[in-house]
């Protein structure tokens, strides 16, 4: 099964940690991905930038409006996704515990339905 | 600086004496931020005048002086006097407690200390590292390397969990007789936890642990040496530390307990465990981390060449499954009972005790291996390949993978 591992967390203002800090972190999540690498369940993973540099694009009303940031005022923001192709949710949970993100934040564990893959849709589960 | 004598000396007197002092100066108003603030205050003055004026006779006590008038001055600070009444005669107490701390007389109030860490209202996820943090003065950093969490992350847990034991007004005090079994309970538990930190990212991780487990378990016998479960906790941390030297060969690999050379294991801490262990036993009052030490202490007894007491063992841990039954209980009793009774009578207890709902990696990895000796091996691949699925260590991983193939070499 492939699950999507959606990190949410606090972000912090400039400054509230220092750079050690977030070098900390970055050695942290290294050494996570590579574990998930060296299993061989990594699809792929991505750290998003802070939720100030978002941009929001609607049709709904029929023209396109832009707008600056996400339109919720949440106190956690998405902070990035890693997916992984495990045998089935109980493993997804094991990874998701070592997450290090979950140590900070929350880690929500989102079976992945169907994706597109070399211009196929591949079905994984129910939609 | 850094080698001379008094600077030392301070070292010393902050290591022994950190949790002593913490407790003593948190003891008052229960801030432990505030009283390792200022003990931390006292240790950088020390580092400053013992140089020119000599390293006090007393440098525990000069420590405790120092940082009390620390903590006056700030009750007495405008902040607090709207909140705290006035000491009434602080200078006359100030002059008094100059020259009358003596060490010898320094109460010791880590177990007090200790009590208020592994309090039901802190969360029990924080209740090692604050032991870890107050009681042996580990800073943060270090606890959060141990535990594999951000720095950040674990100060601001420690600095949150030592906010609330201020603002619940948790009470240094021992526990009374009602009180006793299940504080203890958390005390051993929060010990034990240092033991057995499995929060890892991936291996190899910069492990830190078990000599402050070590450490932790000796304050404890040490503080209530009466209590038969602290000695038996005390003795399980002091046999596997002692078996440290022989859990890696020379290229730095893993070598399971079965092969490994008892020549060089410990054993100046192995006597000390057995010394625990029948002063445990004295008491008559049979618990789970008396037993495991016991297990512990079997293994240990094993002379170099000579194989495993399996008997012993098994009797052992089904005293232990009795007493704490877990799955990790029935997993290693089935490991057990596979050697001693055969690998049928082991599978059953353990698909009774773990069924196969139950996403436990060690009792997956070991049905795996029960079934494989049974030759079935299709039952056997599906079941390293659960195990496979539920391990996030690489080694473990490379080992079940291999162990997979060996059963069905024409699979994977």
């Amino acid at each position: 099964m492939r699950y999507a591992l959606l990190l949410h967390s606090y972000e912090p203002t400039p400054g509230e940690i220092p750079q050690e800090g977030f070098e900390e972190m970055e050695r942290l999540f290294d050494a996570y991905g590579k574990a998930l690498q060296a299993a061989g369940v990594l699809i792929g993973a991505d750290i998003m930038q802070f939720s100030h540099a978002t941009t929001t694009l609607t049709r709904r009303t029929g023209s396109t409006q832009v707008q600056d940031g996400p339109f919720a005022e949440t106190k956690e923001a998405l902070a990035g996704v890693f997916i992984i192709e495990v045998p089935d949710a109980d493993a997804a949970l094991a990874w998701a515990e070592k997450c290090p993100g979950a140590s900070y934040g929350s880690v929500e564990i989102r079976p992945v339905a169907t994706s597109l893959a070399d211009g196929t849709w591949t079905s994984h589960g129910p939609a | 600086m850094r080698h001379s004598p008094a600077a030392e000396a301070a070292a010393a007197a902050a290591r022994d004496g950190y949790g002593r002092l913490v407790a003593l100066l948190a003891a008052a108003d229960g801030d432990l931020a505030a009283a390792e603030d200022a003990l931390a205050d006292a240790l950088e003055r020390a580092l400053r005048s013992w140089p020119d004026q000599g390293v006090p006779d007393k440098p525990e006590a000069w420590l405790l002086t120092v940082a009390r008038n620390r903590q006056r001055d700030r009750w007495k600070s405008a902040e607090v006097q709207r909140t705290a009444p006035l000491e009434p005669d602080r200078d006359g107490a100030r002059a008094a407690i100059i020259e009358d701390v003596d060490p010898d007389a320094i109460g010791d109030r880590r177990l007090e200390l200790m009590g208020v860490c592994a309090h039901p209202m802190i969360d029990p996820g924080v209740r090692t590292p604050l032991m870890l943090n107050v009681v042996l003065g580990f800073t943060a950093a270090e606890v959060a390397a141990a535990f594999a969490v951000p720095k950040a992350t674990m100060a601001t847990r420690l600095v949150r969990a030592k906010r609330r034991i201020k603002d619940l007004q948790l009470t240094f005090h021992l526990p009374d007789r009602n009180e006793l079994p299940g504080r203890m309970e958390a005390i051993l538990e929060a010990v034990y936890g240092a033991y057995v930190i499995e929060w890892a990212a991936s291996d190899p991780q910069p492990r830190l642990l078990p000599p402050e487990a070590e450490r932790l378990a000796e304050v404890l016998a040490q503080l209530a040496p009466g209590d038969a479960e602290v000695r038996g906790l005390a003795a399980l941390v002091l046999l596997s530390a002692a078996r440290a030297p022989g859990r890696t060969d020379a290229a730095g690999n893993f070598v399971p307990l079965a092969d490994q050379d008892p020549a060089r294991w410990d054993t100046t801490l192995i006597a000390r465990a057995h010394q625990h262990l029948r002063e445990a036993y004295a008491q008559r009052s049979l618990g789970r981390f008396q037993v495991e030490a016991a297990i512990q202490a079997t293994h240990c007894a094993r002379r170099p060449g000579a194989v495993i007491d399996w008997s012993t063992l098994k009797q052992l841990h089904t005293t232990l499954h009795r007493l704490a039954p877990t799955h990790g209980s029935a997993t290693a009793l089935a490991a057990v009972l596979a050697e001693t009774d055969g690998p049928a009578p082991a599978l059953a207890l353990l698909d009774e005790a773990v069924p196969e709902s139950v996403a436990f990696q060690p009792a997956w990895a070991t049905r795996a291996n029960l079934l494989a000796t049974l030759r079935r091996p299709a039952a056997a691949a599906a079941a390293y390949d659960r195990a496979i699925a539920l391990t996030t260590r690489p080694a473990e991983r490379d080992y079940l993978t291999g162990r997979r193939h060996a059963v069905d070499p024409e699979q994977s």
